[in-house]
């Protein structure tokens, strides 16, 4: 119906990803702000199985395509159906999380069908029916608000910005299935290989706590230290670019404006001098800690605590007294 | 072979940014303006092609006069030529009515290989290159940082959530340059030079309708200012105290 709210969500190994939570939640507030219905989208021969917990975060449908081509994450294949999914029910926004899948899709969906989206959300109102987004321009150092031009709007939702809420046990999401046939030249693309990062490591954008090593560390070998800290802590590791160009660190952990945008609750800054464009990766996060030995290093200008200290001291006192302290 | 590059000319990524008086854009005061750092992996990558197979590159920019500048800088790298379709209210398209004018050109350009960036350090749609695809309806990988080439069979990886995906591909098809494919080498001083002579074609870029309009433009929350509590190991006690009981993150 014209006030639905359609929403894409991934899963894995059964369970709805966090970001797709997130995003269910934002579109069933949507939803109930527009006098419609939130209609999850799962893609893929595991939806089926996924989909009836997406009424837990507060979707009351659920649309299944369960073709096994979906699976290899052909991209155009996805988009095909994602693109007869907003055929069938017609919503007034569609929403996406800003996953390296989602923000794929999204204007690969939107392209086909002629559509405005706005990428990588960090607010959304819905005002008298009308739907504007607020997001992200110039790597976070300043924020747009748009409207749409076209019909449905379509955003993609930046990860860890919305919450997701406690999932409302027991409610189940009424599942439906969407049948859309599937050409083999619509997986001209497709994922012949993937490779898993290291235990299954949370990734960056999603982390609660980070944890990043800047160039004061001296050599990739004194990470070691920071992933004590960072184990203590229930944190992943993120690096600064000059440790990621040195070949340290990998460049999936490089927090800044050609890295990643982060937003964890808890922000290490160990031995990074804070640069304009680390700063633009990380500014947003809710406490940011700094241990630098240069009083006049730039992080300290964000820092919520800073601790003029030398790294190599401070970081294992810090992780002894963690330890001890829990 | 022939490849296209698709480039931007966005603000340096040392630009602090300041609101122009409209509300809802970037104050162009003192800004200098670069070639999107993105564009530059995507530039180098169709450079080593070229070295490897001797293919053309071409680079196409959709921006105003000025973006002559990124132009050159690709072509100081080593492209051979330029496309800029020329609209000085470029700034006021977003990505949408981009991909459909640049669409509308590689259509005539019929190349067998485009590299766009992953996204444009101004806008941060990271939607051009995708969007492209789907209307000249061909394959196309987001994000890579690898890439290689067989025949018409290209291999290449991206990063994804918790691990690294291999795709193939068969050309003509579009990929979005992200950093770690390459190192963009720095323009020689011969390469400046010879980048003056290349040619660069200049035409009106068609017009096409925005999918979205920025009603307003805000700079992010302030922060508190910086807050120094302490120096080296004597201050950790007092910072999980502060963590724990006042930040309220641990
Ligand atoms: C186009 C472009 C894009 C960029 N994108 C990014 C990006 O995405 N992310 C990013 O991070 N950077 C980015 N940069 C690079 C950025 O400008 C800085 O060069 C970089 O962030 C510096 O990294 P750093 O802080 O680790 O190193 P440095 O600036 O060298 O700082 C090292 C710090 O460690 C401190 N230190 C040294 N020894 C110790 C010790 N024993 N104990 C405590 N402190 C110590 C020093 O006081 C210093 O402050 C980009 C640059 C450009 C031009
Ligand atoms: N005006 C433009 N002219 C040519 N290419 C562009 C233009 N805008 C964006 N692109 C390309 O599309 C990529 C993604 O841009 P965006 O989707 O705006 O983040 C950029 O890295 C460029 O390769």
């Amino acid at each position: 119906m014209a006030n639905d709210v359609l929403i894409f969500a991934e899963y894995k190994d059964g369970q709805i990803k966090r970001s797709s939570c997130e995003a269910i939640r934002e579109g069933a507030n949507a939803a109930q702000r527009l006098g419609g219905n939130a209609i999850a989208l799962l893609l893929g021969s595991g939806a089926q199985a996924a989909a009836p917990a997406t009424g837990e975060y507060g979707a009351q449908t659920a649309l299944v395509a369960g073709d096994a081509k979906l699976d290899t994450f052909a991209l155009e294949a996805l988009s095909k159906v994602a693109s007869a999914a907003i055929e069938k029910t017609q919503p007034a926004l569609v929403l996406f999380p800003a996953t390296t899948l989602g923000k794929e899709l999204a204007p690969h969906v939107c392209a086909a069908r002629g559509l405005g989206m706005a990428t990588d959300c960090t607010g959304l109102a819905v005002e008298g029916g009308v739907v504007q987004a607020t997001r992200p321009v110039y790597a976070g150092k300043a924020f747009v608000t748009v409207k749409f031009n076209t019909s449905p709007a379509v955003a993609t939702l930046r990860p860890n910005v919305f919450p997701a809420g406690e999932p409302e046990s027991g409610k189940a999401a009424s599942v439906e299935t969407l049948e859309v046939a599937l050409e083999d030249t619509d997986a001209r693309c497709t994922v012949t290989n993937l490779e898993a990062a290291g235990d299954a490591k949370q990734d960056l954008t999603e982390a609660n706590r980070i944890v990043s090593g800047g160039r004061g560390l001296k050599g990739p070998e004194h990470f070691e230290m920071l992933e004590k800290l960072a184990d203590e802590l229930g944190a992943v590791v993120g690096a600064s670019r000059a440790v990621v160009d040195a070949g340290w660190r990998p460049h999936a952990e490089q927090v800044g404006q050609t890295g990643k945008t982060v937003s964890p609750s808890l922000y290490f800054a160990c031995a990074i001098s804070g640069a304009i464009q680390h700063l633009a990766g990380m500014r947003s996060s809710k406490c940011i800690v700094a241990i630098n030995k240069d009083p006049d290093a730039p992080i300290f200008k964000v820092a919520d605590y800073g601790i003029v200290g030398d790294v190599f001291e401070v970081v294992p006192a810090l992780t002894e007294a963690l330890q001890n302290s829990s | 072979m022939k490849i296209v590059v698709c480039i931007k000319q966005v603000p340096d990524t040392e630009t602090k940014v300041k609101i122009a008086a409209d509300g809802k854009s970037l104050d162009p005061a003192g800004v200098d303006y670069v070639l999107n750092p993105y564009d530059e992996y995507a530039v180098e990558e169709a450079i080593k092609l070229k070295e490897a197979n001797g293919s053309e590159v071409t680079i196409l920019c959709l921006g105003t006069e000025a973006a002559t500048k990124a132009i050159r800088t690709g072509l100081a790298m080593g492209a051979d030529n330029a496309v800029l379709l020329k609209d000085e209210n470029a700034a006021g398209r977003d990505w949408l009515s981009v991909a459909k004018t640049l669409a509308e050109e590689l259509k005539a350009l019929q190349p067998d290989l485009i590299f766009f960036g992953k996204q444009a350090m101004d806008d941060d749609s990271a939607a051009v290159g995708t969007a492209v695809a789907q209307i000249l309806g061909l394959p196309s990988v987001a994000n890579i940082t690898s890439f290689a080439l067989e025949g018409a069979t290209a291999t290449v990886q991206r990063e994804v959530e918790g691990g690294i995906e291999t795709l193939t591909a068969t050309l003509p098809a579009i990929f979005t340059a992200h950093k770690g494919l390459n190192e963009p080498r720095y323009p020689s001083l011969k390469g400046i030079m010879s980048a003056k002579k290349k040619p660069v074609e200049e035409k009106a870029a068609a017009v096409c309708e925005n999918g979205t309009e920025v009603v307003s433009m805000a700079l992010p929350p302030e922060r508190p200012p910086g807050k120094v509590i302490g120096e080296g190991v004597e201050a950790v006690e007092k910072l999980i105290d502060l963590l724990k009981n006042e930040a309220k993150v641990l």
